[in-house]
């Protein structure tokens, strides 16, 4: 299993098996929330964030080192799907080569996420930046917040 | 690729972070062939003029921030990443020559390259057999 680098700050010394139960639980419930139906172990690839504004719902995935045009967005349903591949660029079984550390991920890569119910489908735009996946979903106008004059 | 400065200029000395800000640990992969090492090290969100690398001694520190993106007034519901800074350090051994390193960033993907020292580099060693 992968160490989870996002959640925990690089000082923090949870050492061993101490950090392994710390990530169990924070990835099966155990801690006592529940979790989402679509959650992933911690440290999966990409990472990703989701934030909202009056207008739109901004999810950022943490996708350094892909082709951007290449992945695959799909909205069905009220679930977006991010899939792709990394490219692997460690070298297979060289003689000159040694390898002494590999945390970083190649492959296949897919998360799901559950969108709010007054997304517009008609209305995704996603950008690709320092390795930062943005899909920007706008919301309904009739979600929008609307001011109401008292009679 | 741009040559590294070291040792760091003491404007960026005071910018950088002080050492107990919490930070991500960017995953890396490290690769060694004979001409040097190479180190790839994943920092989604951190543009060029946000990167710092730094050479003190033998001590090699990566260190970056997240531009932040704000459009509008952003409420976060769902953080998998909860910190926007990166810091990761590694001891060089004495055979690198840090002074050349070179350095690139491209999609969130940090690749250095440090060559060894030109007399460090392998030469087959013949040996002498007395019969």
């Amino acid at each position: 299993m992968y160490e989870s680098m996002y959640m925990l700050p690089a000082h923090m010394t949870f050492s061993g098996l101490d950090r392994f139960q710390h990530e169990l639980e924070s990835a099966f419930g155990i801690s006592g929330q529940p979790a989402s139906i679509r959650s992933v172990a911690p440290g999966t690839y990409p990472a990703i964030n989701i934030s909202t504004t009056p207008t739109s719902v901004e999810i950022c995935a943490f996708a350094p080192g892909i082709d951007a045009s290449k992945v695959d967005i799909t909205l069905d349903r009220g679930v977006l799907t991010l899939s792709g591949e990394r490219p692997n660029d460690l070298p297979e079984n060289s003689d000159t080569v040694s390898v002494y550390s590999r945390e970083r991920i190649g492959g296949s890569f897919r998360r799901a996420v559950n969108l709010p119910d007054d997304i517009d489908p008609e209305q995704v735009k996603a950008t690709y930046r320092d390795g930062l996946l943005i899909v920007s979903l706008a919301r309904h106008e009739s979600a929008k917040p609307t001011r109401i004059e008292v009679q | 690729m741009s040559e590294i400065k070291t040792p760091l200029s003491s404007e960026a000395a005071k910018n950088a972070a002080p050492p107990d800000t919490r930070s991500l640990m960017p995953r890396v992969n490290v690769l060694e062939d004979e001409g040097g090492i190479t180190i790839l090290a994943d920092l989604p969100g951190v543009a060029k003029e946000q990167l710092q690398l730094k050479i003190e001694g033998d001590v090699l520190v990566i260190e970056g921030a997240m531009t932040p993106f704000a459009p509008g007034t952003l409420e976060p519901v769902y953080a998998e990443v909860r910190l926007s800074r990166y810091r990761r350090s590694f001891t060089l051994s004495r055979e690198l020559d840090a002074s050349r390193t070179q350095a690139g960033l491209k999609d969130g993907v940090l690749t250095l390259r440090i060559p060894k020292q030109a007399k460090a580099q392998p030469r087959r060693i013949s040996v002498q057999v007395n019969t």
